[in-house]
């Protein structure tokens, strides 16, 4: 490759020479494509189009020229080291391209590998099922109202017009607190909590009591001696039966769904008078096998007691029975979850195996 | 209580023949509901057989079968057409001639038993000899249980002559008769009878009830049996016993045989059949509700003396116990001085009828349920007598039903009855009540009628006047509720029985509108916050019972003087294993990570919201007022104060691998921090500032104990890692960690309508110490000695490195810290930095003795 004609000579160098200049971006653009990584073509770039290069030297020579040649060489250079300059960004666009591409295969994971980085925890599906009963209720207008697991005979009996000789008394169960004279039991029913929600509180009333309560039974597959109620009592002026079938109802409706089907039959409570007893349709058999497992073949399941609340109740409490009529009713929760999810044996509620309540994350 | 549906449907005209399902399915309309089906469940053929022949045949086995030829008439020829049938038995107790029940291939028996030709012992046995268990019959008395049942026997030969091999032996022997059992609620004494069940039924159905017990009964004269009722202390002023019937019959067979058909309706009821005596007054008691009792008269030597017991009396009774007897108990007494019978509980061994009887008393009295139910509680004897007085029994009955009595002891025992009638009547006037008809439309919501309500009530046997209301009083109902009905006693009574005789699926269905609710308690809401909190922290929500025992407390290695020691006890625990209520969620909680590890959780993390019952230094015990009113407020404070304190708390435990191995590397074992970084998790959740501060307070490694505090002081709980010596003796993994808080505190503390803070949207600047101070003073003095240097314009503080070691010398560490500083409404210089940071360094010098590391 001819040098840099630096004295003045007005002879066109080689360096000028068209053919020169086409083979001289021939050849960048030959080496550019062949060029297969930024680096090599980096490399390239500096040789084809660096201070040495070619056509660099041609651009020097130019100067050189006579005033008359200038222009045409001044173009003809000028066209060359754009066709070189256009083709080198291609291709470093392209190559970037690749790289980016290849980086980011490059980076890819398997992200269907397990991710349980850290421990997932969750709540019990017992409470969880009592706190959407209780959302139910409050979206009703009413309140939830608690009160003590170890209560006192006189809540949990004598005011709920179970007297100490009612065989209903002795139907309940019950664990006793000792001495037998501290006249404390562990509560067998919400109730106690409406007893003493109709001593603090105004009327009208509209409570809901979800919680614990205790009978001398053994855990077993439907039964445990620790279980949990929903009880809900409604006092106010003037009403029914007809509004307490219209919350059970809605209750149920919004619990279980439209198609759940359900029944009133007549019962007994020393706390209610009328008394009923809430059904489901079995929704195992739906009535129609009479050997059915879940419902016995009768086609119905029990849930729970309701009633228009007795007056002996309301007199106890201080309320005129003459001027306000109340309901009440109690489901079991248990029953509920385990109607609701399938559950079939008791004791996985209590047992506290974390593989029980995992399965139903933490809205139910 | 149970009714075969052929004895049930004896009382009620005009329904048509129904399946037991479909009686039950009356039945629960009207209050009465299933418990199960008993009976039917039989499928023929199943035939009247005549045994032409037999051949006894000896077996290796030492038993002998006997391989007959029976006949069993044109009906029975399934097998082979027109010929005896080949059937082998093992039973001897019949001879050739004899009318036997066979059972032939294609039959199914109670209990799902089909039936098949099979070979056996060398021949083919088409069939079975049934015998009277086989057939879900009882005994029939002459014979072994496992006996044959042979129908001249069993009939009678008069009867049994009109039989041909052939006949369908489920109709005559009524096998396919299914029985109902339903559950009778406390108030329906009267239904623990045929009678009563009946005259639901027809209520049910619409059916017209024919009453058994309207019979004629022998008047009352003074020529029967003494008897004297001597109740001197009447429970709340009620007689014991306020009618007492005594009849005697003499002459009774001792060899009468209880007749079959009474046999069979025993058996379909869940009762042996015992003797004729005995099997009488428990039929009767069975159809008319009245419980009796049977005398042995040849035992007696004076008058029968009711009257309450004395102190140091006591009584064989029937079941072979000998009882103490309490001065409370009514007695059956032989002219006041040996006892006889606990007074509609149970009869005493010694005049108990037996096998040598002819002579019987008949008792049928009307005891106070008050007392009967006392008794049968005292001596935890529930009795079919005692079930029945407890929940009331028709006072009008009783001469009825020893009348019952004596009539059957008569007809099948060839007894006489005596012509003295003895009827002690003390029954007091039953009261008539007043009703609004208006009432039961008022407390259903259903528009029943005047005659609507009128015509209910005197369908179930109300005597009911019309009044007219005096003035504008509307016309009110006087009301004699029937003599079986000592549970209608005010106005929702009536009403009931309107509504549950009209139909309760008649109630509509009305939601009221309950006013304007508050949402949940504010109590309500942090009690969710916990425990989402905790789930999000990876701890899963568990229940325990909160049942603890002493052995537990040890465990925890609480000391003698724990207050934690001072527990409630369960009179009548579960298990004498435990006891106690728990003072601690903790104390519970542990066993469910003990047995989620026990279960192949290696690592597990757990957590309970829950109440301990933390009892008063001195229970007082609970006052009992009457119910007539409200208690008034000094009796209402003492029962509510009796009541012992039960905060409300939250307990959580994790063990093994906090964050768990995997593919990218190692797990990281649960240490102390989780248990501390969890409870200040939810005291961030509820905006709550806890303060950390070290204590040492069992279960937990005294050198690894958080003791949490509000900034007050008040104690919110312990959280660390748990003594080595409890992780030990409760089973659970090596360096468990834990922690308890009490949620009530936590409710109180974030009570507080939480006012915002102004966003600085200026620059940080931060800075970093790093201190050296003694082992013993802890971070979070330094901390809050930091803090107070730094003043107002510090915004976070971090702990970044904890060092020990050669550089910082013994017993001492090095903390290094990040401060970043902000102020409200400009940017601070670094002049102002440093000068800020030495001023925290200079307050962490003068509090806690801090030197600059490097200084």
């Amino acid at each position: 490759m001819p040098g840099p004609n630096k004295s003045y000579d007005p002879v066109e160098v080689a360096a000028l020479d068209p053919a020169a200049l086409d083979a001289a971006v021939a050849e960048a653009l030959t080496v550019f494509a062949a060029a297969d990584r930024l680096d090599s073509l980096k490399a390239a770039r500096l040789a084809h189009q660096g201070d040495g290069s070619a056509l660099s030297l041609a651009n020097r020579e130019i100067g050189a020229l006579p005033p008359t040649a200038k222009a045409e060489a001044g173009k003809r250079v000028g066209m060359a080291r754009g066709r070189v300059a256009k083709a080198l960004a291609e291709r470093q666009s392209q190559l970037e391209l690749e790289r980016d591409r290849r980086l980011l295969i490059e980076e890819a994971v398997d992200v269907t590998a397990p991710v349980a980085r850290r421990r997932i925890g969750s709540r019990h599906p017992l409470e969880l099922v009592s706190e959407r009963i209780g959302d139910i209720f409050v979206a009703m207008g009413w309140e939830i109202a608690e009160g003590p697991e170890v209560e006192s005979e006189w809540f949990n009996f004598d005011a709920l017009n179970l007297g100490v000789d009612h065989p209903a008394r002795q139907m309940q169960d019950t664990f006793f607190v000792a001495p037998p004279d501290a006249g404390l039991v562990l509560r067998t029913h919400t109730s106690p909590v409406q007893v003493r929600s109709m001593l603090e509180r105004d009327l009208p009333l509209y409570i809901v009591c979800p919680g614990k309560v205790f009978r001398t039974d053994e855990l077993d597959a439907t039964h445990s001696a620790v279980f949990h109620q929903v009880e809900g009592l409604a006092i106010a002026e003037g009403l029914t039966m007809a509004h307490l079938r219209g919350t059970l109802d809605h209750f149920v409706e919004a619990l279980f769904g439209k198609s759940l089907q359900t029944r009133l039959r007549p019962s007994y409570f020393p706390f209610t008078e009328p008394s009923a007893e809430l059904d489901f349709r079995c929704f195992i058999c739906g009535g129609s096998d009479d050997h059915c497992r879940t419902c016995g073949g009768t086609g119905w399941i029990e849930w729970g007691g309701c009633g228009m609340v007795n007056r002996d109740v309301l007199t106890a409490c201080g309320i005129d029975p003459d001027r306000y009529t109340g309901f009440a009713f109690g489901m079991g929760i248990e029953r509920a979850l385990m109607l609701r999810h399938g559950v079939k044996d008791m004791r996985e509620i209590f047992e506290g195996d974390v593989r029980f309540n995992t399965q139903f994350g933490m809205e139910i | 209580m149970r009714a075969p549906v052929s004895w049930l449907t004896e009382y009620v005209e005009g329904v048509p023949v129904a399946t037991g399902r479909e009686v039950a399915a009356s039945l629960v309309r009207v209050g009465l509901e299933e418990e199960a089906l008993h009976g039917g469940g039989i499928a023929g053929p199943l035939v009247v057989g005549r045994v032409l022949d037999f051949v006894d045949e000896p077996q290796k086995n030492g038993k002998t079968i006997r391989w007959c030829q029976v006949d069993v008439g044109q009906n029975g020829q399934r097998v082979s057409e027109g010929t005896p049938q080949g059937v082998v038995c093992g039973a001897d107790n019949f001879t050739v001639g004899d009318l036997v029940v066979v059972v032939l291939p294609g039959a199914v028996l109670p209990g799902g038993f089909a039936i098949s030709a099979r070979k056996t012992y060398g021949h083919v046995s088409n069939g079975m000899i049934c015998s009277a268990e086989e057939l879900g019959l009882g005994s029939d008395g002459a014979d072994d249980e496992h006996g044959i049942v042979v129908l001249q026997r069993l009939l009678g030969d008069q009867d049994a002559a009109n039989l041909t091999p052939g006949d369908d032996a489920i109709e005559l022997l009524g096998l396919a008769d299914e029985v109902v059992e339903v559950t009778v609620t406390p108030d329906r004494g009267y239904c623990l009878s045929l009678r009563g069940m009946a005259r639901e039924y027809a209520h049910a159905t619409g059916g017209t009830f024919a009453d058994p017990a309207e019979m004629a009964s022998a008047a009352p004269n003074t020529s029967g049996y003494a008897v004297r009722l001597d109740d001197e202390a009447p429970l709340n002023g009620r007689e014991g016993c306020d009618r007492y019937v005594a009849r005697v019959v003499r002459g009774v067979s001792a060899s009468a045989a209880t007749p079959p058909w009474m046999q069979k309706r025993l058996t379909q009821m869940g009762m042996r059949p015992i003797s004729l005596a005995v099997d009488v007054t428990n039929y009767v008691m069975l159809e008319l509700g009245q419980p009796l009792h049977a005398f042995d008269v040849s035992t007696l030597h004076g008058p029968i003396v009711v009257r309450r017991a004395q102190p140091g009396e006591s009584l064989t009774t029937l079941d072979g116990v000998q009882r103490t007897l309490y001065p409370q108990d009514l007695l059956i007494t032989d002219g006041g001085t040996a006892v006889l019978a606990i007074a509609g509980v149970m009869g005493g061994a010694a005049s108990e009828v037996g096998p040598s009887t002819t002579d019987v008393l008949v008792e049928a009295a009307h005891f106070d349920p008050t007392s009967v139910a006392r008794s049968s509680r005292r001596h935890r004897l529930t009795t079919e007598a005692s079930k029945r007085f407890e929940r009331g029994v028709d006072p009008d009955v009783t001469g009825i039903a020893a009348q019952r009595v004596v009539d059957l002891l008569a007809e099948f025992g060839g007894g006489v009855a005596e012509e003295g009638v003895t009827d002690v009547d003390h029954r007091p006037a039953r009261p008539r009540l007043d009703l609004d008809p208006s009432l039961p439309a008022r407390l259903v919501g259903l528009p029943y009628s005047h005659d609507e309500v009128v015509e209910t009530l005197r369908e179930i046997g109300c005597d009911v006047l019309e009044m007219d209301g005096a003035g504008p009083k509307t016309p009110t109902l006087s009301i004699l509720p029937p003599s079986w009905r000592p549970d209608l006693t005010n106005g929702p009574d009536f009403a009931e029985e309107v509504v549950r005789l009209r139909g309760y699926d008649q109630i509509p269905s009305l939601l009221p509108r309950a006013g304007s609710g508050r949402g949940a308690t504010h109590g309500q809401r942090v009690r969710r916050v916990v425990a989402n909190t905790l789930a999000g922290q990876g701890f899963v929500e568990v229940l325990t019972y909160p049942f603890v025992s002493e052995k537990n407390h040890d465990d925890l290695g609480l000391e003698a003087n724990d207050p934690r020691r001072t527990t409630v006890r369960i009179a009548n625990p579960l298990s004498d294993e435990a006891p106690l209520m728990r003072t601690s969620v903790l104390s519970t909680l542990v066993e469910a990570l003990r047995r989620n590890v026990s279960r192949g959780a290696r690592d597990a993390a757990v957590f309970e919201v829950g109440l301990v019952t933390r009892p008063l230094w001195e229970p007082q015990a609970a006052p009992v007022p009457g119910t007539d009113r409200r208690p008034d407020d000094v009796t209402l404070a003492q029962i509510l104060d009796a009541v012992p304190p039960q905060p409300r708390r939250v307990a959580f435990a994790l063990g093994g691998d906090a964050d768990p191995a995997g593919w990218w590397g190692p797990g990281r074992a649960a240490d102390w921090t989780d248990a501390v970084g969890a409870a200040t998790a939810i005291a961030s959740a509820l905006a709550v500032e806890l303060v950390v501060v070290p204590d040492e307070h069992p279960p937990w490694h005294p050198g690894r104990c958080a003791r949490l505090e509000l900034a007050d002081g008040t104690l919110v709980g312990h959280a660390g890692e748990l003594h080595p010596k409890v992780v030990a003796a409760l089973g659970v993994p090596s360096r468990t960690c834990a922690a308890e808080l009490d949620v009530d505190v936590l409710t109180v503390a974030s009570d507080v309508t939480v006012q915002a803070r102004e966003l600085s949207t200026f620059p940080v600047a931060q800075s970093d110490v790093a201190l050296v101070v003694d082992e013993t003073v802890s971070a979070a003095a330094l901390e809050s000695a930091l803090r107070q240097g730094a003043g107002e314009m510090l915004e976070s503080i971090s702990l970044m490195d904890i060092y020990r070691g050669d550089q910082v010398g013994p017993q001492r560490k090095s903390l290094a810290y990040r401060l970043v500083f902000r102020a409200p409404s400009r940017t601070l210089t670094t002049k102002e930095v440093n000068g800020l940071r030495d001023r925290a360094i200079a307050t962490a010098a003068t509090a806690v003795g801090a030197v600059q590391r490097g200084a």
